[in-house]
């Protein structure tokens, strides 16, 4: 049984491997291809933007893998953001003077708890999260309008500090950078080498052998949407900083981008599998499309098309590798 | 013990309608005030809450009472529905800024059957949806207003691009065809329009766009976007790469939204009406239509309070009445506007 | 999952009865009544009540298919994006010079091709969860309308295309009519057929029940296509009361939808949940947010008032089937009632 479970884990960490592999060939790819139409695709003020403005589907992704690996999702997450982002605008603007260091730690505390409450219905109640996280979108989306008064905060209203945080750099690299970095890379340490990293996959792949061996998976489900929600509240920050404007339908739908950058990227929704790299390269292919579709003038009326096609081809693509790999693995055990 | 769960969160549920509703004074039907709706596109957009106040504020200058509605995000079904919960309160006149031409058309159709009074202002709806379109400024002005400042920003040379939203409530297009119309023009030869983008009127998308704009056209001098969030978009781009003098930015923008760009040079100039006047205006059609001083028939006047009286005139499709030219904002005046909306 | 079906049955009482979870839906009805009948003199006459119905039953429809797909432990997320692309196919058909009747005909066949090409992946590759499907077709069927349509909206459709979403039988707007009758033949599938009670029994097992001759497969194709069938229902309804329509229509319709059917009881447990308390719900928060209309509230209130409605009302549920758990099973940390 044991072996058979470990064989079973080698084989998927080949898949995950192959697919990281067919992922970059893909970006890769499609890079040529963008290069070749616009030239002006692979610069490096080109390529400044297209980071930077994947940054926040980034940090947003990492939260959102760790919470499909449980089998839950979070649809709450765009709201959560438009909340965060709103009350920490509302608050330098009521306090100009405010360090921006707090305004970031505002943000976040409005998310954890955002995210607390979602993980407090979804581990202790046990509602679906599906359900659970789509009345809080609705509640939080509400709570957005109402704390503003259906209103906005305007660039002239924030202070420049505050509006530094997304345009300022370091090294000569853009923060938003900065920060994406930090915390892939704690994020990358935190689920490969820690023992609740890992406990966040043993729930996901199987609850009930999870809770045998002694895993608290409430408390593990309690803390993965709770990390989502502080990295919403986190990236409600950036995004109120970048565009400089905070308003009611901030980041309506958003959701759904990050969920499908985790798909492209590998992660199961079945739970159990998903890399932090792939979650990484999957945004990355979201940003490039983003960026380049403008670029080589493709209708914007076409974009969208676009994108579901390329997903859904992603999607199949790799179920359809996964089939031939696992045969593959099959034969060789035969002989 | 289930049934004292059961039973205390059917309480805690009711308590929760309760203080929802409590919160919001019901509508004290038939104390013989005229009731008057305006119909906004969306909540949450400052734009639109100027022009309710408008509204708000001209109706209850004449002794009505102003009901202010608005669905939670930009969508025809949803302003279809509030159209059919205001015509079930009898409500005496109606006013859209539609989120479509003609996707208000039966709605609209059923409350002017129902001897409701309907007009449209800011976004129209079709003639025959409406009794009278009240016009915040004509579209000829408006488009070749915006090319006039741009020649003057950019002395007349240069590549120009537009960035607009995608909006099929089809003003955007129809300025976007005066400001080609006025390009055409010999005085604007050297001016070359490079590229129509599209924002979506999402901050987000509007930054690349304007990105991918700079990246195709680096000798781009000038960018034109008659929307608010187009325009705010677009001048922050050009404040955060320091393109501020090599590129300017100018269109249709908030005050209070493009203060900063205004003050730091981005847009040295741009243009809009105010809000407030457009549903005053609107607030002062209804009364007159209610009390039937006016039919929506082209040549009709009225009085609208402290702006004087107004004519009707015939439009494209269907009357309108228009409010004036766009009004400029600069570094003169942005001090005092930035306040106000 | 089966002992406890086994043993609430054994204990049938008149408390269990009444303490079900649809009697619990027709109270909150009853008290919205009251509270819409008490906050607004608009509200209670035989007129506005019956026009009501006009403004919410329009996604009412996806609601019948959608419960046997969460009974199945299935969802469909792109109904929203099929009602949008079945109704812009059926106006840009008839505007290319099509008759009505075929373009309604054209509109109905794109949505049941929408359903099944879900249906047809989610049973062809198993490894794909319908959550993934769903939300990859979500965003192409949306696309491809923005391809067809770009930004602009098609309409001029003949003066009676208006009778779906405005006419009446009698006093009684069509709407209505036609959603009763659908109801009546739905509750009958699902509870009174073979084809409803293999529905369950994938919901409680779907391997069990694939090795005892039920037809998985084709059970989810056709209930896949039903959905995508009655999305384009929806989208003739929803474009007749618009007069016009665009891309952009039926934006978050499937999370209404599933908020209506995750309100009427249905446990994606798997197995659980009447059609009754789907329709239920689909009253529910239809005269709730019209009664919450005609006072004026804002719309922001709403989102609210409907979002805590769906989670307390959730929370009601699984705290019931906890207890309830305890009493017979008495196996209280065996979790996953989701």
């Amino acid at each position: 049984m044991g072996d058979r479970l470990m064989e079973k884990q080698s084989i998927l960490s080949v898949i995950a491997k192959h697919r990281e592999a067919g992922l970059i060939g893909f970006i890769i790819i499609l890079s040529i291809v963008f290069q070749l139409l616009n030239p002006k695709f692979l610069t490096i003020g080109n390529l400044a933007n297209l980071i930077t403005n994947t940054t926040i589907l980034i940090i947003l992704a990492v939260g959102m893998m760790l919470v499909l690996i449980t089998r839950g999702i979070d649809l709450s997450i765009g709201s959560t953001l438009a909340l965060s982002g709103m009350t920490s605008s509302l608050f330098v603007s009521a306090y100009p003077g405010l360090n921006p260091l707090l305004a970031i730690l505002l943000g976040i505390m409005v998310g954890i708890i955002c995210g607390i409450i979602l993980g407090y219905l979804v581990s202790i109640i046990g509602i679906l999260p599906i359900i659970a996280s789509l009345g809080l979108m609705n509640v939080y989306r509400g709570l957005t309008f109402w704390s503003s008064g259906g209103g906005w905060v305007s660039a002239h209203q924030m202070p420049a500090s505050f509006k530094g945080i997304a345009t300022s750099s370091f090294l000569g690299v853009n923060t938003l950078i900065l920060i994406a970095i930090a915390i892939f890379l704690f994020f990358y340490f935190f689920v490969n080498y820690t023992i609740t990293g890992r406990q966040i996959y043993a729930v996901g792949s199987n609850p009930e052998s999870a809770e045998i061996t002694g895993i608290n998976s409430k408390k593990i489900l309690l803390l993965v949407y709770t990390i989502m929600g502080g990295l919403s509240g986190l990236a409600g920050v950036l995004w109120v900083s970048k565009f400089a404007s905070a308003q009611g339908d901030t980041a309506s739908g958003y959701e759904l981008t990050v969920i499908a950058a985790c798909i492209l990227g590998g992660v199961s929704i079945a739970g159990g599998v998903g890399r932090i790299t792939g979650v990484l390269l999957g945004a990355i292919l979201l940003g490039i499309l983003d960026n380049a579709l403008p670029l080589i003038d493709v209708s914007p009326f076409w974009q969208m098309g676009i994108e579901g096609g390329i997903i859904l081809f992603a999607v199949l693509f790799n179920v359809i590798v996964n089939r031939a790999v696992q045969q593959n693995e099959l034969a060789r055990r035969v002989v | 013990m289930k049934r004292f769960v059961n039973l205390g969160l059917l309480m805690s549920l009711l308590l929760v309608f309760l203080a929802a509703c409590g919160s919001n004074q019901p509508a004290e039907g038939g104390d013989g005030k005229a009731k008057h709706a305006v119909v906004f596109k969306n909540t949450g957009n400052p734009y639109g809450e100027k022009e309710m106040e408008g509204f708000k504020n001209a109706i209850e200058d004449l002794g009505g009472e102003a009901i202010l509605r608005a669905p939670d995000d930009p969508s025809v079904e949803d302003q279809v529905k509030i159209i059919e919960e205001l015509i079930s309160q009898q409500v005496d006149s109606i006013a859209v800024v539609a989120n479509d031409y003609d996707g208000l058309e039966p709605a609209l159709k059923k409350a002017m059957n129902k001897g409701i009074k309907v007009l449209s202002l800011d976004s129209a709806v079709n003639g025959d949806s409406r009794m009278v379109h009240v016009n915040q400024a004509d579209p000829e002005a408006i488009g070749r207003t915006q090319i006039e400042a741009v020649s003057e920003m950019i002395d007349g040379k240069g590549q120009i691009a537009i960035l607009s939203a995608t909006s099929q409530a089809s003003n955007q297009n129809l300025w976007i065809e005066w400001m080609k119309k006025e390009l055409e023009k010999p005085e604007y030869k050297d001016i070359e329009l490079v590229k129509v983008a599209y924002g979506d009127d999402l901050r987000d998308k509007s930054v690349s766009e304007t990105e991918a704009l700079l990246q195709s056209y680096p000798d781009l001098k000038a960018i034109v976007a008659p929307t608010t969030v187009g325009i705010a978009a677009a001048a922050k781009v050009i404040t955060d790469k320091g393109l501020i003098g090599d590129v300017v930015v100018t269109g249709l923008g908030l005050p209070s939204e493009m203060a900063a760009y205004i003050e730091n040079g981005a847009t040295p100039w741009m243009y809009l009406w105010n809000p407030l006047d457009v549903g005053y205006l609107a607030g002062h059609a209804s009364h007159s239509l209610v009390e039937g001083d006016i039919t929506g028939e082209a040549g009709d006047k009225f009085k609208a309070g402290e702006l004087g009286e107004y004519e009707i005139i015939e439009g494209e499709d269907g009357t309108e009445i228009l409010l004036g030219d766009p009004f400029r904002f600069d570094k003169e005046n942005i001090e005092e506007w930035k306040e106000i909306y | 999952m089966n002992t406890r079906t086994i043993s609430g049955e054994r204990e049938f009482t008149w408390k269990k009865f009444f303490l079900q979870w649809e009697w619990m839906l027709v109270l909150i009805l009853i008290s919205i009544f009251m509270m819409n009948s008490s906050i607004s003199p608009y509200f209670f006459n035989f007129i506005n009540i019956a026009d009501a119905t006009m403004t919410f039953l329009d996604k009412a429809f996806i609601v019948f298919p959608m419960v046997m797909i969460m009974i199945m432990r299935e969802i469909d997320i792109s109904v929203g994006s099929t009602v949008a692309l079945s109704s812009v196919v059926m106006a840009m058909l008839y505007n290319a010079g099509l008759p009505i009747g075929l373009a309604i005909a054209a509109c109905l066949l794109t949505g049941a091709l929408c359903g099944f090409l879900n249906g047809y992946l989610i049973v062809r590759y198993k490894e794909l969860s319908a959550v993934i499907v769903t939300l990859a077709t979500m965003i192409l069927y949306r696309g491809i309308a923005y391809m067809l349509l770009e930004d602009q909206s098609a309409g001029g459709f003949p003066d009676w295309f208006s009778y779906f979403g405005w006419g009446y039988v009698g006093t009684i707007p069509f709407i209505l009519v036609l959603f009763v009758a659908f109801a009546v033949i739905f509750t009958l599938i699902l509870h009174k057929t073979v084809f409803g009670r293999h529905i369950y029994a994938i919901g409680s097992n779907s391997k069990a029940s694939r090795f005892s001759g039920v037809k998985v497969d084709r059970i989810k194709l056709i209930v896949f296509t039903l959905a995508g069938l009655t999305a384009a229902i929806t989208a003739i309804f929803l474009t007749s009361r618009m007069g016009s329509t665009r891309p952009n229509v039926a934006t978050m319709y499937e999370l209404d939808v599933i908020a209506m059917v995750a309100l009427g009881g249905i446990s994606t447990a798997g197995g659980k949940g009447k059609m009754t308390g789907a329709i239920l719900a689909i009253f529910i928060v239809g005269y709730l947010q019209f009664g919450l209309g005609l006072i004026n509230i804002p719309a922001q209130m709403l989102l609210i008032v409907i979002g805590l409605l769906l989670i307390i009302s959730v929370t009601v549920t699984n705290l019931k089937f906890k207890v309830k758990k305890k009493k017979t099973v008495g196996h209280p940390q065996q979790k996953n009632v989701s």
